[in-house]
């Protein structure tokens, strides 16, 4: 086990060296750079002067070896949008991403699992049916629509919640503590419940073949002959050995979630990395492109580990 | 041709047969809709009195605020949609498959490092690269599009091929071929791909609709297909004024996508269904949900 978490996270960290390098060429090698923007009041010498400063204007071999050395570093850069260094901008926004997706992550789990339980217990009856069908609706919303929906629901036409935003604008900083984490849950609601629903489809479909499978074997019909009641069997026996691929499934959920968290954000202005990513392409602010790639696969590889440690301590059959 | 089986189960799926009538209409919309429209979609027909009119007889679906037919804009946006998503979809498969079949089919260390390669391609946040790439790349051309979308969307395909491709493998009809001296290239091809085309067909399926909504966020992002090339998406980029209230601008033409992602969905699960070698001596006709295992592969929405 261990020889295997040893070469995982070797592993983990290859990819991301992998992935930081193809982001960086891409975004480098693409046309114009962060000084190419439109302005007549800038004149060539100026954006030269800019290019050397920053190192634009090296062979782009030297600009990737620097960029390696300061990523060691653990600096990623300076945003131009900001003008702040990246690591500031990803202080500011990877909290916030955190707490959208983990909380749709944990939200859509329970609730995911829960129903797709009930669904496999009660299958083809009327809320397998309906649920099925409802889930697979919601399924196939795109995200940045189902997003948009929620907004022009609750946010236009029942005025309801907060538009987008991590907290008011203006009257935060004023409210008393009560007030400003009411101010700050608010806000959270609607980005929160709508990444939840787009992902709670995902993992319901999968628990409810999860459950099909483990229902019908011998130590479930056991459990029953010895005379355990129902609610126990399906709750504590088979629902034990179920979840076992839930924990495969939350790994490779995540650049999903990622993907789904990045259009919740830009609908809902909510300040996280990928609404940072998409204001920043708009910019064309380089270093941070290329950083909320980077801390993207970070997060994805990291959720991979986690997941296969997980799975190794629940499943005795993998501990070898 | 009702002597397929599996072709026959489909059919007399239900919501299978409702989801193929979507998609057919949805196809021919998309190819003689253009002609049926008396606007394009690209018109602006009265920037002073029908700029963001509600839907009425004569616009089904209201108009945007630079006064263009939300309906028609539906109509011409599903050629491009349709085509993209299936067209990078045609070519994700066609690397997944290819990939998945050699490193099953081969084995030992370089299955070993072929898979490694695709653990890490994996976790590559999908939408995040897009953004970059689209973003800065800005204008990507249409075929650019298809190119990026299918380049990285064949990776959980080929994983699933492999397994799939490990089992067949074994079988003796292959070890037969084997003895009889048939070429690698002629075992993958002729002999095993048949053998896995089920789940690709059902993943390939599962995609499409995928493909369809990642696009239309793309291009809500203003990143995907790029004006004046209609596309379900940029309808959202550029004719949406919340302010202004024209609430039909966003709920229909995403209403279309839901559609069109829904049926090739119910389509995929309804496949899965008709064409899993379990079932296929079983005279129980599938009905209701699938009752088979999904796997974890056709989950990954914007993986």
């Amino acid at each position: 086990m261990r020889r295997t978490l040893a070469a995982r996270l070797l592993q983990s960290v290859v990819v991301v060296f992998i992935v930081t390098t193809i982001t960086f060429f891409v975004v480098r090698l693409a046309p114009g750079d962060p000084f190419s923007y439109d302005s007549t009041a800038i004149t060539p010498a100026v954006r030269a002067h800019w290019r050397a400063q920053f190192g634009y204007d090296q062979p782009l071999g030297v600009q990737y070896v620097k960029y390696l050395a300061s990523v060691a570093h653990g600096q990623f850069g300076y945003s131009f949008e900001r003008h702040e260094p990246v690591v500031a901008a990803l202080r500011e926004t990877l909290p916030n991403t955190l707490l959208l997706a983990g909380l749709a992550l944990g939200a859509s789990f329970l609730l995911g699992v829960v129903v797709g339980v009930v669904q496999a217990t009660h299958r083809g009856r009327w809320f397998d049916r309906v649920s099925s069908g409802l889930l697979l609706t919601l399924y196939s919303l795109p995200d940045f629509w189902g997003a948009l929906m929620m907004l022009l629901l609750f946010s236009y036409w029942w005025r309801l919640l907060p538009a987008g935003g991590a907290v008011d604008p203006v009257m935060h900083d004023y409210l008393p503590a009560g007030r400003a984490l009411l101010d700050r849950i608010s806000h959270l609601v609607l980005p929160a419940t709508s990444l939840t629903l787009l992902t709670t489809a995902a993992v319901a479909r999968y628990q409810r073949s999860a459950m099909l499978d483990a229902l019908p074997a011998d130590y479930v019909r056991t459990a029953r002959a010895k005379g355990v009641p129902e609610r126990g069997v399906v709750w504590c026996h088979a629902l034990r050995t179920a979840l076992t691929p839930m924990v495969v499934l939350l790994g490779l959920l995540l650049p999903a979630l990622l993907g789904g968290t990045v259009f919740v954000e830009k609908v809902f202005s909510w300040p996280g990395i990928g609404y940072l990513a998409v204001s920043a392409i708009n910019a064309r602010d380089y270093d941070v492109v290329t950083a909320t790639v980077v801390v993207g696969s970070v997060l994805v590889v990291i959720g991979n580990l986690l997941a296969d440690l997980l799975h190794a301590a629940i499943d005795p059959r993998l501990r070898a | 041709m009702h002597s397929n089986p599996g072709l026959r189960r489909l059919l007399t799926h239900r919501s299978a047969r409702w989801a193929l009538a979507t998609i057919a209409v949805l196809v021919v919309a998309a190819i003689v809709g253009p002609w049926l429209i008396s606007y394009g979609g690209a018109e602006q027909l009265d920037i002073v009195r029908l700029k963001n009119t509600p839907p009425s007889w004569s616009h089904w679906f209201g108009t945007d605020q630079y006064s263009r037919d939300v309906l028609s804009r539906v109509l011409s946006g599903a050629r491009i949609s349709l085509a993209v998503a299936s067209l990078s979809v045609l070519f994700a498969i066609t690397i997944g498959t290819t990939y998945g079949l050699v490193a099953g089919y081969v084995g030992g260390a370089i299955d070993g490092a072929m898979m490694r390669v695709l653990d890490g391609a994996l976790s590559i946040p999908r939408v995040l690269l897009l953004l970059a790439v689209l973003g800065l790349w800005h204008p990507v051309p249409l075929s650019g599009l298809i190119l990026l979308l299918g380049g990285t969307g064949w990776f959980a395909l080929s994983r699933l091929v492999r397994a799939e491709t490990m089992t067949a493998r074994r079988l003796e009809y292959i070890g037969a071929a084997e003895a009889l001296g048939a070429s690698g290239r002629r075992i993958l091809f002729r002999h095993l791909l048949p053998n896995v085309a089920g789940p690709i067909i059902v993943s390939a399926t599962l995609s499409v609709g995928n493909v369809i909504a990642l696009e239309a966020g793309l291009s809500y992002l203003g990143i995907g297909a790029q004006p004046p090339t209609p596309s379900w998406g940029s309808i959202f980029l550029d004719g949406v004024d919340f302010y202004a209230g024209n609430w039909w601008v966003v709920l229909f033409p995403g209403l279309a996508i839901v559609a069109t992602v829904l049926a090739f969905n119910v389509l995929g699960d309804a496949l899965r269904d008709a064409l899993d070698p379990r079932q296929l001596h079983s005279h129980r006709v599938p009905s209701g949900p699938s009752a088979t295992s999904t796997s974890v592969n056709e989950l990954l929405k914007n993986g």
